[in-house]
């Protein structure tokens, strides 16, 4: 029976058809088809690792920026430790030179008292001393009103005086 | 592959009782009167490896069990003959006595060639010193000389041509139609919308699963070859399924095309295999006795022909098989009509509900039979490229 034997007729009109089918979608089918969709996948696989280098660029660029924010920060930390040493620093020096320049004053001051406690002094002694030779003139000349006052002490100092080689 | 064909031959034996043979034998349906405990309306001899003593005594029963006394059923025969061969005319209906079909153009080459419509030889006429054979002749069913019965050169636009062409036609348009999309739209800007949404899974699938995998690096020389014979079996299967013009025709289950797609994967293996492919065929690495008289050369050889003939062959069947299996369940409504109301009414009821699990059956077969048809051609192109393997 026919079923199993190829009939001449369909095998040949099979050959043209197929053979046609197979010209057309081999020249404007198929390829048009799998070379867009290779493209394609192409395209996302490009564009998946474009993605995940974006990311990393943006990954280190964050990393980065702490970086520098921490430097800034610690850079800061610094600067204001510094400028409080150098406040105190200020603050202790003028401390010491206003200790030093008090000493110095108070060193003059005390000074300058002396010597003029050395001037009122000497002012005072001359002053006692001239006070005390106007004292005993006016004594001497209350004591030697008399002649016979002024002999008894002539007397008395010539007695001393010749008493006084003796010794 | 090997699931499918097994539960395709389980659901043939719970189909009727089948006789395995080993030989190669054609197909041979004889009315079997209808009883509830065998509702087997047909017998068919399938060629088929490991013949098993139960089911051939079966069959053997079921032939014994055949009723002298014919009655005026279906003709089973007739009726799955007339759908799963080729034919003149395409055969719509039959309603009331009067038949429906479509005539198509008869073109014989004998002493000069003669185009005719298909009316002029319906019904055993005779046209132009030419008819087309009765039952019971050599060629049966096709054009013969009227003086000898024997067979001129036959070209004629047949049920199974037409059906090419228009599943042709349906497939270019379709991948065309595809292609069409992405020379008008930017493939890396949009997503396939429409046809090219549908066909592109697909086209993918095919190629980058079964393709690449099996024919290797040089899979882009190969790839259009290869998908046009998976949509071109697979457009075909499909619909041979659909019952009505223009499926249904058995295209995939005929054993002129299915040969014709066995002889282009043929040349696309040979006619580009490399020369490490070549000698291990003409000059294969084994002891010298084996070629000096060549046994493995000629074993080989033997191999190059066997592949694209199993390829054939197995395509061949299933899809027939598919047919078959379809055919004679739709045939439990008819052949239990005269057996009363409840008894048709109920296997009516069965034939629809297994006639639905087999149309299901037969979609996932139409697929799978594209698929291995696609693969294995894939892997026979890729044994025919492969490098010698370096140590």
């Amino acid at each position: 029976m026919s079923l199993i034997t190829p009939d001449i007729g369909l095998l040949f009109w099979m050959v043209v058809i197929f053979g046609a089918v197979f010209f057309i979608l081999a020249k404007w089918g198929f390829p048009v088809i799998t070379r867009m969709v290779e493209k394609r996948s192409d395209h996302i696989r490009d564009s998946l690792a474009a993605a995940e280098k974006a990311r990393l660029e943006l990954e280190s660029f964050a990393s980065e920026q702490q970086k520098i924010l921490d430097q800034t920060r610690a850079e800061q930390g610094k600067m204001l430790a510094e400028a409080s040493r150098t406040r105190e620093e200020i603050i202790s020096h003028a401390r010491e030179e206003a200790g030093a320049e008090a000493a110095k004053i108070l060193a003059k001051t005390r000074e300058e008292i002396t010597a003029e406690k050395e001037a009122a002094l000497s002012e005072l002694r001359s002053e006692v001393s001239t006070l005390s030779v106007a004292v005993a003139e006016k004594i001497l000349r209350k004591e030697l009103r008399t002649d016979a006052e002024q002999l008894a002490l002539l007397d008395r100092l010539a007695d001393e005086a010749s008493s006084a080689p003796l010794n | 592959m090997r699931t499918a064909g097994i539960i395709a031959a389980a659901v043939l034996l719970l189909c009727g009782g089948v006789s395995w043979g080993g030989e190669i034998s054609p197909l041979r349906f004889a009315p079997v009167e209808m009883t509830v405990e065998d509702p087997s309306p047909v017998e068919m001899t399938v060629e088929r490896e490991a013949p098993s003593p139960v089911i051939s005594s079966e069959g053997r029963q079921a032939e014994v069990e055949k009723s002298p006394e014919e009655e005026e059923t279906l003709d089973m025969e007739e009726y799955l003959f007339g759908h799963i061969s080729d034919a003149y005319e395409w055969h719509i209906l039959t309603f009331k006595g009067r038949e429906a079909a479509i005539p198509l153009p008869c073109i014989v080459l004998d002493g000069g060639l003669k185009v005719f419509s298909s009316e002029r030889l319906a019904h055993g006429a005779e046209y132009a010193g030419l008819r087309i054979a009765a039952k019971g002749e050599s060629h049966e069913g096709k054009i013969v000389r009227a003086s000898d019965g024997t067979r001129p050169l036959d070209i004629s636009i047949t049920k199974n041509v037409l059906g090419l062409m228009i599943d042709s036609l349906l497939l270019v348009v379709l991948v065309l139609l595809c292609a069409r999309w992405y020379r008008r739209h930017d493939a890396l800007k949009e997503a396939p919308t429409g046809l090219a949404g549908l066909m592109e899974p697909l086209i993918v699938m095919v190629e980058q699963d079964v393709i690449k995998d099996a024919v290797g690096p040089e899979y882009r020389k190969y790839s259009p070859y290869l998908l046009t014979a998976f949509f071109f079996i697979l457009i075909n299967n499909l619909m041979g399924i659909v019952p009505f013009f223009p499926g249904g025709a058995n295209i995939t289950g005929n054993i002129a095309v299915t040969l014709t797609l066995a002889l282009f994967t043929f040349a696309m293996v040979n006619l580009f295999g490399n020369k490490h492919y070549w000698k291990e065929i003409l000059w294969p690495d084994v002891p010298i006795f084996l070629k000096a008289i060549p046994i493995m050369p000629i074993i080989e050889i033997v191999g190059m022909f066997t592949k694209p003939f199993s390829l054939m062959i197995r395509l061949f069947a299933n899809m027939l098989a598919g047919h078959i299996m379809l055919l004679s369940t739709i045939a439990l409504v008819f052949l239990t009509a005269k057996m009363g109301p409840v008894l048709n009414g109920s296997l009516s009821f069965v034939a629809v509900l297994f006639g639905i699990f087999l149309d299901c059956l037969e979609l996932l077969v139409a697929f799978i039979q594209a698929y291995v048809f696609t693969m294995l051609s894939s892997v026979f192109i890729g044994l025919a490229h492969q490098q010698p393997e370096t140590h």
